[in-house]
């Protein structure tokens, strides 16, 4: 495993963020893709990451607020829902 | 993801004037979302009650107050982040100040496990167990940098807006999402290391 240990490695990982969320201009863009091609272990992490932002976004928004909660709201802002609103 | 269409049909005009079919119109719209940030960062339903009503009747009382210089929703979640963190030092028994901001942690995460487990079949990437062993992923985080996480790649803001809600600057933000986004592929590729067919020798 030459994660800890390679400057390249390292060097790329500052970027994998922006990379990911697609801020990372061109140029750096293609150092970053060209070092993926050569780097299994780079790739992988890539991968994962992307993964695991992936399966927490799902968990996450699978979450939505129960209806007793929701009613409790509305009746302490003294408000009434409109069942016809967007939500 | 969880952007936010539906703000441009608010009348701030309206909420403004304290008019009360519109401010149901906001807490419908948005109430899930900050029910499941404070959720997310208080992990007990009770708290994330509290939080949630609480962002709400701050948000009608301070109504006049809001410029519109960001969107609603970002305001929203300034206000529900800002009870949220003072709820945590509460529980920390520390003093209430959210000018204080939230404590930083442990120095750049280096990912030390290189294992490829995105093969594995997603019925096997989302079990109740791993439902789990993400929310104890997310529960372990610093509470800076799951707010980070959980502003960006959750509930969807921009870089911009998220480092707003936490009145942070933008590269302390990036830092903050990039250390909570590897210690969670940390704890899952741990989790599913365990997971994937052996080699036969």
């Amino acid at each position: 495993m030459k994660h800890p240990h390679d400057s390249q490695c390292q060097e790329i990982l500052k970027d994998l963020n922006d990379y990911i969320d697609g801020d990372l201009d061109s140029d750096l863009c293609n150092v970053l893709e060209s070092h993926l091609e050569s780097c299994s272990d780079c790739q992988i992490v890539l991968k994962t990451l992307e993964k695991t932002i992936e399966i927490c976004q799902q968990d996450c928004e699978s979450i939505i607020l129960p209806a007793e909660m929701r009613q409790r709201l509305f009746n302490r802002l003294g408000l009434e829902e409109d069942a016809n609103q967007n939500r | 993801m969880t952007n936010n269409t539906s703000s441009a049909a608010i009348d701030l005009n309206a909420l403004k004037r304290k008019d009360k079919q519109e401010f149901s119109k906001l807490v419908s719209v948005h109430s899930d979302k900050i029910y499941r940030l404070a959720l997310k960062m208080l992990a007990n339903t009770q708290d994330a009650e509290d939080v949630m009503q609480e962002t709400f009747i701050k948000a009608y009382n301070n109504i006049e107050g809001f410029e519109g210089r960001s969107k609603i929703t970002t305001w929203l979640y300034r206000i529900a982040m800002n009870e949220t963190l003072m709820l945590i030092r509460k529980r920390k028994g520390l003093i209430t100040n959210i000018d204080a901001g939230i404590e930083m942690d442990d120095g750049d995460i280096v990912p030390k496990q290189i294992v490829d487990w995105c093969c594995l079949p997603e019925k096997e990437l989302m079990t109740s167990e791993t439902r789990q062993i993400i929310n104890q992923a997310i529960d372990t985080l610093s509470d800076a940098n799951r707010a980070a996480f959980l502003l960006r790649d959750v509930e969807g803001l921009s870089t911009r807006e998220a480092a707003e809600v936490l009145e942070i600057s933008e590269s302390a933000l990036k830092v903050r999402l990039m250390r909570a986004r590897l210690a969670l592929r940390e704890e899952l590729t741990q989790y599913f290391s365990d997971k994937m067919p052996r080699k036969v020798p």
